[in-house]
């Protein structure tokens, strides 16, 4: 691949993608492991004629964001568990009013404010189950400063597309590890704008305009922003097609929610990414990780089959969809075990566990990441 | 037949949701004449509102609008403006919303003097929810959460809070002066920075009901009685159950946050 090299961690490879994905407005409040987002965001942003702005909470910082993409703009915010937890309205909020944006969540260790520096895969389920209410949203998690820049790019390519939160999980061992990043020529790099609504407005074309009106095919509504003549409206209450308060009226509610939903359901085969290693043949055991943990996995999985053992490495890259379907059909190739091995107590294995009953969790529960040698002694200590 | 106001006014989204002589209709036809008269292009105002029964009012102005989160109106209108700063953006919220799961947004954005009108419309009461105590109900009033009088929750005083933490421009009207109300919103959409007006409201259905206070012409009545408009410094602008100081009590024209966003973006290029 031909670029510009660089040699960064994780936490600015993701803050560099972002402007090079369009994004021109960034709110956050500090918190660690986050804060270099903020800053290279705080030093970079300004220079391309973006906006930083460093808010008094998260609450505020995932609104501002929210407001910023409904006047135009690509908009991000970086945070970590705890930061999350406090914006969990706000993303049932985003996913209602449909609102493309992205929130970087680089992880540390919790439960509450639990170990700030520390790495931990905590927060897979919290994302998806933050808000009140059904919607979808999408999930990205990258294994490598590499991955971390150009599944950036693909954050805010989704949110554009589907007109929703989309997350972007890092870990604090990818976020806070350097190592080479190649930058491809900006001819190179695919972007995705929001569809806008056909037509010039006009007194009788705004009468006319309906702000939440789907595209038949994808189910997303074209996007309207603030400024460009529509009249158009943000709601956050159950809304019918021209964005007024329908919360009276149960079937507009019902459909509402149902193609919140669908929008992400029904187009889950072109969002969903997974990565597999060594699957091809038959294989007795299988391990699927996620994020660093699938990379140090992988690491183990290639010795492992060098002394002979029929092991493979599946890797779910969006964690929402969850690739459900790709990995059930690499799983029932498994003719003995699943292994889950991931730095929390079962968060990817409620999902595993959910087609497959021959799985075992392998919690690596401790601030040290394993190494290879660790994985392959916990391997050999259950076949 | 064409009201004076049709242009300004969302007609399909009519009849409003708000109980018969409540004072948020008075708000939002100041707005909308504050407008009219300033010859303020509504494709260019954006409209954003909290929750609550106030919160209600972005349904209604025909202009690009949004109804938010409960207390985040504040920020959302922030990242608006920022996004888009030839956009006049204007927040309306209760003193439930704006005051007090909003309070922190408040003080920043007045800190800031960030580029935003906000009107706060203080009913003293959570409307919305059926009558629990507000952080602006008085001294002595029955609330549904105060069930024995309000001898225990001391309000705050918006006006002396936001002067303090900032703002540009900070007013009292009630709904008993709209034509001042229409005036100081007409003033505030030529200022630049923060600009803050509390417009004290009345609320029959609930608050009057609970605190005996004979219906809504009554209270309307009422608040001529007890409001006095004065040129005082935002320390004297005195708000009580007996007593409400109304008048402009900050006007002043600092730099506002788009201005020193502007400043600063030239240091980072120079830098």
């Amino acid at each position: 691949m031909s670029g510009r090299v660089e040699f960064v961690h994780g936490d600015y490879a993701c803050a560099m993608a972002a402007i090079d994905a369009g994004c021109r407005f960034f709110a956050s409040y500090p918190i660690t492991p986050s804060t270099e987002i903020a800053e290279y965001m705080a030093r970079e942003l300004p220079k391309v004629g973006g906006v930083f702005i460093q808010f008094e909470d998260e609450l505020g910082s995932i609104m501002a964001i929210i407001g910023a993409s409904w006047a135009g703009l690509k908009a991000m915010t970086a945070t970590s568990g705890p930061g999350i937890c406090l914006m969990a309205e706000a993303i049932g909020f985003a996913a209602m009013t449909e609102t493309p944006c992205v929130i970087v969540d680089v992880q540390r260790a919790g439960p509450a404010t639990g170990a700030a520096t520390r790495p931990w895969q905590g927060d897979l389920q919290q994302v998806k189950w933050l808000s009140s209410g059904d919607y979808e949203i999408i999930a990205l998690y990258p294994w490598s400063v590499q991955e971390t820049y150009f599944l950036t790019i693909d954050a805010f390519n989704l949110a554009e597309m589907y007109r929703v939160p989309v997350f972007f999980l890092l870990d604090a061992v990818v976020g806070h590890m350097r190592e080479k990043l190649v930058i491809p020529p900006k001819d190179q790099i695919k972007i995705v704008n929001r569809k806008k609504p056909s037509g010039v407005p006009d007194e009788e074309s705004r009468k006319r305009f309906k702000p939440y009106e789907p595209d038949p095919e994808t189910l997303v509504p074209p996007m309207a922003c603030f400024g460009e003549g529509w009249r158009t409206r943000c709601e956050t209450s159950a809304h019918d097609e021209w964005g007024l308060p329908a919360d009276n009226k149960s079937d507009v509610h019902g459909a509402l929610v149902k193609r919140l939903c669908d929008k992400i359901r029904k187009n889950r085969d072109k969002i969903v990414k997974w990565d597999i290693a060594f699957c091809e043949g038959s294989l007795d055991y299988l391990i699927v990780s996620e994020g660093f943990m699938a990379r140090i996995c992988k690491a183990a999985v290639l010795e492992l089959r060098e002394k002979g053992l029929k092991i493979g490495l599946f890797r779910p890259i969006t964690i929402w969809p969850f690739p459900d379907k790709e990995l059930r059909e690499v799983a029932s190739k498994v003719s003995k075990k699943i292994f889950v091995i991931e730095m929390n107590y079962g968060q990817v294995y409620k999902e595993v566990t959910r087609f497959s009953e021959n799985v075992e969790l392998i919690p690596w529960l401790s601030y040290e990441p394993p190494t290879p040698r660790d994985i392959i002694n916990l391997i050999r200590e259950r076949i | 037949m064409k009201h004076p106001l049709d242009e300004y006014l969302r007609i399909e989204a009519f009849p409003t949701i708000w109980c018969p002589g409540c004072g948020n209709g008075i708000v939002l036809g100041a707005i909308a004449r504050a407008l009219k008269r300033a010859k303020v292009d509504p494709d260019k105002v954006v409209l954003v509102t909290g929750i609550g029964c106030a919160g209600r009012m972005a349904t209604y102005l025909y202009t690009d609008n949004a109804h938010v989160l409960h207390g985040r109106a504040i920020p959302f209108a922030t990242g608006v403006k920022l996004a888009k700063p030839d956009l006049e953006v204007i927040v309306v919220g209760g003193d439930g919303d704006i005051l007090a799961i909003g309070g922190n947004h408040l003080i920043h954005a007045a800190r800031r003097n960030m580029d935003l009108l906000v009107i706060m419309v203080n009913n003293q009461i959570y409307g919305m929810t059926g009558g629990q105590v507000a952080p602006t109900s008085p001294l002595g009033a029955y609330t549904t959460t105060t069930p024995y009088g309000n001898i225990i929750e001391r309000p705050f005083n918006a006006v002396k809070l936001v002067a303090a933490a900032g703002a540009n421009y900070v007013a009292r009207w009630t709904v008993a002066h709209p034509i001042q109300l229409t005036l100081s919103i007409k003033e505030c959409l030529k200022k630049r920075g923060f600009r803050f007006i509390e417009v004290v409201s009345i609320c029959p259905t609930i608050y009057g009901r609970l605190n005996k206070l004979g219906g809504a012409p009554n209270m309307i009545k009422l608040l001529r009685k007890i409001s006095v408009v004065k040129k005082v410094p935002p320390e004297e602008a005195e708000i009580s159950a007996d007593k409400i100081v109304c008048g402009v009590f900050v006007n002043k024209d600092e730099e506002g946050y788009m201005d020193r966003l502007i400043k600063y973006r030239e240091r980072a290029l120079r830098t």
